[in-house]
């Protein structure tokens, strides 16, 4: 029993302490999966903000994405009007979702919402294989000018390696971020935003168009969902089973409260950061292995404590 | 006694009937609205007062009749069309942005208003700036007026309840209206809150000209303020005219505090 209780609560922690350089490598992997993480949940949380729609599609967007920019590429479109033409893709996607989901199911209950993105789930997955096929691609890393190579970092008496394209994952997401927060603070859209997502009668009165509105955030999610599928894709490659991963978000989505852009990031690092922590240095215990299972758990452990998130909105209801 | 110029019919519900599966909130009513009154509606509650609101700014589509909006026809109306030519209104359980603070939620009215494109915005640059510069202006005016500067930039949930009202009247303000609609502006309010709120409805109408029309349960505040009352009740028109015909009219008097048996 002291045995266990030894394996389970100190020597983990005494090994973070003598190697401290492999600590920090652990903590880099874990912060860029969680970076990944948080712009597949920002995806979710920009649409549910403001339409109260949870979008189960945003998983297959991320692929959808990637898969059209590899495809346009290989049919010999250079990669830089490729990623435009996927910028397009993405708005016609989102004017397409607006007319033929949301618009007509307006008013109804939620769960028909949520189901119609199931629905439109099955459909990004058909089609992407029906047009560019369903076999695993490479993303094409290099062509959009994103480094390959590493940085051998000698610090703490020993080296930590970090990916190029990794950093220049968190330099984007980053930029990213920022782009949306100045969007959403300054401009009028913005404001419309955060007034549709707080009461849609009202922002009718004023004279803002839900409509608009709900194209404006699906393209946002959109090109959110490019960029991940991007960044993803030069780390794996580009297949149908990244949309597993993107199930992730949820576990997230749980854990920094489905309304909040600043819980959809501090979620996705503390998943990302918690999970590779748990593998590496809990995992053996288990047979390895925890890390696809690891982040529900943490969720649900949440969910028993605080439901509404780290930064949700807490639902008072009157009964 | 106030004096302003009443005008021409600047708005008018023709035989309007709505229904809700088989229950009619509003049966074959028809009245008008004048440019620069105050015209109150009132009634029991479930007359269909709220519902004739709603026609009229376009959240409802009633079956049959029209609205004719500034000499348009309209089979019904639309929020945006309403809200781009000059209705605004608010709303009896408050519908406030109550995430964002009191100077933002003002700012929301003017949304509209605002030409400049939004890549300027973002980067509160030239024509953009002098544009987003101008409407806070504006809305500074209308905080000044409605005597709410202290809390201007506090989230509005957190604010009391008259206040929020107060909050409300002005981001239908912003939106410089040429009618309002007003949905129990004084509901919930103490006597102090409700003498505040009715000087506010009476400056707006004599200094700006803004047409008024209410829906309000305090009787002595409709006899003061309003020049003509709709009466409804179960959704049909029981009487129509000014107030001291109306307060007398055995229809109203009946449906309001009913007859002894």
């Amino acid at each position: 029993m002291g045995g266990l209780l030894h394996t389970v609560l100190v020597d983990p922690f005494v090994q973070m302490w003598t190697l401290p350089d492999f600590f920090v490598q652990v903590l880099w992997e874990g912060l860029v999966s969680g970076i990944l993480y948080a712009l597949i949940a920002l995806g979710f949380v920009l649409i549910f903000k403001a339409s109260a729609v949870f979008n189960f599609a945003q998983g297959i967007m991320v692929v959808f994405a990637a898969l059209s920019l590899v495809g346009l590429h290989r049919l010999g479109v250079p990669a830089f009007v490729a990623l435009g033409l996927c910028v397009l893709i993405m708005l016609a996607l989102a004017v397409a979702v607006e007319r033929l989901v949301l618009r007509p199911l307006v008013n109804q209950p939620d769960i028909i919402l949520f189901m119609a993105t199931i629905g439109l789930t099955y459909f990004l997955i058909g089609l992407g294989e029906l047009v560019f096929g369903g076999e695993p691609k490479v993303m094409i890393t290099s062509e959009l000018l994103l480094p390959t190579g590493s940085y051998v970092w000698e610090t703490l008496g020993g080296r930590v390696i970090l990916q190029q394209i990794d950093i220049a994952a968190a330099v984007i997401a980053a930029a990213m971020v920022a782009v949306l927060a100045v969007v959403f603070q300054r401009t009028k859209i913005g404001r419309a935003l955060r007034a549709v997502a707080d009461d849609h009668q009202a922002a009718l009165s004023v004279g803002i168009a839900l409509e608009t509105i709900w194209v404006v955030v699906w393209f946002a999610a959109g090109v959110v969902a490019l960029a991940t599928g991007i960044m993803w894709g030069a780390r794996s490659d580009v297949s149908f089973a990244l949309q597993i991963v993107a199930l992730k978000a949820l576990p997230v989505l749980v854990l920094g409260g489905l309304t909040s852009v600043p819980g959809a990031i501090m979620g996705g690092l503390i998943i990302g950061i918690g999970e590779k922590l748990g593998e590496i240095y809990w995992g053996g215990l288990l047979g390895g292995g925890i890390e696809s299972w690891l982040a529900y758990l943490i969720a649900l452990a949440f969910l028993l404590v605080r439901p509404q998130g780290l930064f949700g909105e807490r639902i008072i209801e009157r009964v | 006694m106030r004096q302003r110029a009443i005008g021409e019919v600047i708005l008018a519900v023709e035989d309007v009937s709505l229904r809700f599966g088989g229950v009619r909130a509003i049966a074959d009513v028809s009245f008008d609205i004048r440019a620069h009154e105050i015209r109150a509606i009132i009634g029991p509650n479930g007359a269909g007062k709220s519902s004739m609101l709603n026609v009229i700014n376009g959240f409802y589509r009633p079956q049959e009749g029209r609205i004719v909006w500034k000499g348009q026809a309209h089979r019904a109306m639309r929020p945006y069309l309403a809200a781009s030519t000059g209705i605004a209104r608010t709303f009896q359980n408050i519908a406030l942005f109550k995430g964002m603070t009191v100077l933002d939620n003002l700012m929301s009215g003017r949304t509209l208003k605002m030409r400049r494109g939004f890549f300027w915005q973002a980067l509160r640059y030239g024509p953009a700036l002098e544009e987003e510069i101008a409407h806070r202006r504006r809305v500074e005016e209308i905080i000044d007026f409605l005597e709410i500067e202290h809390i201007r930039k506090v989230p509005v949930g957190r604010l009391p309840y008259g206040l929020q009202k107060r909050v409300e009247l002005g981001r239908a303000l912003a939106m410089e209206p040429e009618l309002l609609l007003l949905d129990e502006p004084m509901a919930g309010m103490n006597l102090e809150e409700k003498e505040d709120m009715s000087r506010y409805i009476l400056e707006v109408n004599e200094q700006l000209g803004t047409t008024i029309a209410l829906i309000e349960h305090d009787m002595s505040v409709v006899m003061d303020l309003s020049d003509r009352i709709v009466v409804l009740d179960h959704g049909q028109l029981l009487a129509d005219g000014p107030p001291e015909v109306v307060s007398r009219d055995p229809a109203v008097i009946e449906a309001y505090l009913g007859v002894a048996h």
